[in-house]
């Protein structure tokens, strides 16, 4: 008896898929006879790959073994963090697929953070780690650990290759998945006997994922929906997200706002995606978002929201967040609409093609750009009064939003500036201007302390013509800095500019905030101890160590930074610790809450609405 | 009324898939009433059959969210009305010989099955949809259950068409 083949089962991708996942042009490779580590190294070559970031150990060893020959640059690390994080910075700044190695057991596991990191912003990394041979799995083997079951959560999807002969397809599938669709981590785990077994290596392999069919093109009636209530809105705002860096649709983004005269707010992941210069920029809405990007989003009756999330820093209490609006929703990855806020105007596709085909149905409305008069007006007036700004420090510290204020103008929007988590990061979000796609990153939804530093490496790395610039806190730089040593000696000359407090900075401004000023455990002993000496540190580490602690001397010292390019150099700005993100909304309260410094309650004028 | 809901989840026939599903439920925060896996007329293809406990907006995240698994090739939920769901009950009942002959005319009225005699217990086999288990468990506790066990739902559409060959449900 025959069994019915079911025909929509029957799908395969075809080699022309594989072409899209790679980096560079196809190649083919007639069948070559090889080892499973042979053909892992063939198959990163074929797929294009030009660096890949790890640390060899006893279940990986095979495969570094043909890396030695290959034309792939491996980086040895000092941590596999660093190389999830490297692997992460190299894949932000490029659009292309990050790769990290590890070995089995705590070298697998020490990926773990970096994947995750990735997942949660949506990075096209792919990880490699050593497993112990087939006969040892589910032993407890020395070095073994279940990275398949560890990661489930934290990959877009992850695979444990079972025979030598399916290495190549399997690892063109992970970059596949790893760059198609919603960009994700993907993880391969490969046992040591199948990358010590024979097998023959041939290029390109089929693709088999028949469960895997991205939507990219958006459905033309939802556009025309959407263009309807763009037309018919009084108060909309564009709300875009990182999709929109990452379907490279910063362009379509400028011409859509501007052919609308819609105001723009970019989130954390969106910074860059459209200029901070640019009239209708209004700022980052959430928790320590401007005041003028809060208030819109508020009485906003359409929020247009190109490739964002609504994520709980960015709505704040749901049910109060922009309570007035309707919502048109644009994501390549469906389940996020109506996920948190349900959507009147679902679509799901490709930001590019979203963003395309908007333009062109909003063109054929054509409503004209005057119809937002009102609505500009009473956003230029907030805009005028609440302006990002600090206070200067009343002790005689150097203010550390100051120090990352004359950081950007000095060196532009040219260079790369790739944040820590913490008070810092939001500093950097708000006080340097960017007015390109592609020159801010950072950890967004994990907020990864410990991201900085290897991540400016993996897009220094990636672009070695640019400047890349890691702005880190005395916390966050404690967590992997031993990857400057990396830098060091690979040749990879980054700058950090560490804005040390001598505290975990936006732990203490909670406690300040809401826990009676009892700083439990908050204070590193960087500046009571200076331990560690960040200047020493540096230089132990092969990087120049330079100090500032003093306004009169921060441009000299970033000028004398700037001017070195042979070698990592590492700012040790000794700020004040008292200084605080402001705005604030704190968590869990509605965006109306919204605090523009300490007990200071913006006043709106509700008339003007 | 229940807001229970019967999804047949066809997927890739490969290890850990099961593990795949399942956890997605628990990190989700979406309850699993029950799961039934089994291989299907495809030896590649193997049929989930999940009863969720959601209103209609977690199911839709639920369906997204399983969606998004590469291994998942295609869910369907099937309506109660539409299709026929069974389960299957095993049930070791105490049955000495006063109550032997009550408890037979129990099987006989639930169509069930006896599958075990012992002494002092009858072993029965019942299959039907969850009321009707319910009903046959409601009628044999008075004699006293020693020990039972139960499937999970499985469950197919009513009709000539099958959802192993319609189109993919993968938009949203």
């Amino acid at each position: 008896m025959t069994r019915p083949t079911p025909e929509s089962l029957a799908h395969r991708a075809t080699p022309a898929t594989v072409a899209a996942a790679v980096n560079t042009a196809p190649i083919s490779v007639a069948p070559v006879a090889t080892t499973g580590a042979g053909a892992l190294v063939r198959s990163l070559e074929a797929l294009g790959v030009e660096v890949a970031f790890g640390i060899p150990g006893g279940a990986i060893l095979p495969a570094y073994d043909p890396l030695f020959d290959s034309k792939v640059r491996h980086i040895l690390v000092r941590h596999e963090q660093g190389a999830g994080h490297a692997a992460t910075g190299y894949a932000q700044a490029t659009g292309k697929v990050g790769v990290c190695i590890a070995t089995s057991g705590p070298g697998a596991t020490n990926l773990v953070t970096p994947i995750a990191d990735a997942y949660m912003d949506s990075v096209p990394i792919v990880a490699i780690t050593g497993q112990v041979g087939r006969p040892y799995i589910g032993t407890d083997a020395f070095q073994e650990a279940d990275i398949q079951g560890i990661t489930l959560p934290i990959t877009k999807h992850n695979f444990l290759v079972q025979t030598p002969e399916e290495l190549p397809r399997i690892m063109a599938e992970a970059f596949h998945l790893a760059s198609s669709g919603r960009p994700g981590p993907v993880l391969v785990d490969i046992p040591k006997d199948v990358l010590q077994a024979q097998t023959v290596f041939a290029w390109p392999p089929t693709l088999d994922l028949p469960g895997y069919r991205p939507t990219l093109h958006p459905h033309g009636k939802q556009i025309r929906e959407a263009a309807r209530l763009i037309a018919a809105a009084k108060r909309p705002v564009l709300y875009v997200g990182g999709g929109v860096h990452k379907a490279g649709a910063t362009d379509g983004l400028r011409k859509l706002a501007e052919l609308t005269g819609i105001p723009v707010v970019t989130t954390l992941m969106g910074i860059g995606a459209f200029p901070d210069s640019h009239p209708q920029h209004l700022g980052m809405p959430g928790m320590h978002g401007t005041v003028p990007a809060v208030y819109a989003m508020q009485k906003s009756d359409l929020l247009v929201t190109l490739g964002a999330r609504f994520d709980d820093r960015v709505t704040g209490q749901l049910d109060s967040f922009a309570p007035d609006a309707k919502i048109v929703h644009a994501d390549i990855d469906p389940a996020e609409i109506g996920k948190n806020r349900h959507a009147d105007v679902p679509i799901v596709g490709d930001a590019r093609h979203v963003i395309d085909e908007l333009i062109a149905a909003v063109s054929a409305t054509a409503a004209g750009t005057e119809q937002y008069a009102a609505w500009w007006s009473t956003l230029n007036d907030i805009r005028d009064r609440y302006p990002i700004g600090y206070d200067e420090p009343t002790d005689g510290t150097l203010a550390p939003q100051y120090v990352i204020e004359r950081l950007g103008a000095l060196v532009g929007p040219d260079a790369i500036y790739c944040a820590g988590v913490g008070q810092h990061q939001m500093w950097a979000s708000q006080f340097i201007k960017y007015e390109k796609p592609g020159t801010w990153l950072n950890s967004g939804g994990a907020g990864t302390m410990g991201y900085a530093v290897p991540a400016a490496m993996g897009a220094k790395v990636a672009k070695p013509d640019t400047t890349v610039w890691a702005i880190d806190g005395d916390g966050c730089f404690q967590m992997t800095n031993q990857e400057l040593a990396t830098c060091a000696l690979e040749g990879i000359p980054i700058k950090v500019a560490l804005i040390n407090n001598g505290n975990l900075g936006m732990v203490r401004q909670w406690q300040t905030l809401f826990y009676d000023g009892r700083y439990s455990n908050t204070e590193l002993g960087t500046h009571k101890h200076r331990i560690p000496d960040f200047v020493k540190l540096a230089e132990a580490l092969g990087c120049i160590g330079l100090r500032c602690e003093s306004k009169d001397d921060v441009d000299k010292i970033i000028q004398q930074a700037m001017e070195i390019n042979d070698a990592p150099v590492v700012i040790d700005f000794t700020v004040g610790k008292d200084a605080m993100v402001w705005p604030m909304v704190a968590a869990g309260t509605s965006n109306d809450e919204i605090m523009f410094a300490r007990d200071v309650r913006p006043t709106f004028e509700e008339d003007d609405l | 009324m229940t807001n229970k809901h019967t999804l047949s989840v066809l997927v890739e026939n490969k290890p850990g898939v099961l593990a795949r599903v399942s956890g997605l439920f628990s990190r989700r925060s979406f309850n699993i009433d029950s799961l039934a896996v089994g291989e299907t007329e495809n030896p590649d293809v193997s049929r989930i059959t999940i009863v969720v406990n959601a209103d209609s907006s977690p199911l839709e995240q639920v369906t997204k969210q399983l969606n998004k698994l590469v291994n998942v090739l295609k869910i369907v939920e099937l309506d109660p009305a539409q299709s026929v769901q069974r389960e299957l009950l095993l049930v070791k009942v105490r049955a000495d010989r006063a109550q032997r002959s009550q408890v037979l005319e129990t099987v006989e009225l639930f169509r069930a099955r006896v599958i075990d005699v012992a002494p002092d217990t009858l072993t029965i086999e019942a299959t039907g949809n969850p009321d009707k288990l319910d009903a046959l468990l409601r009628d044999l506790e008075p004699y006293g259950i020693k020990e039972m066990v139960q499937s999970g739902l499985v469950a197919i559409g009513r009709g000539s068409r099958s959802i192993t060959t319609g189109p993919a449900l993968r938009a949203a």
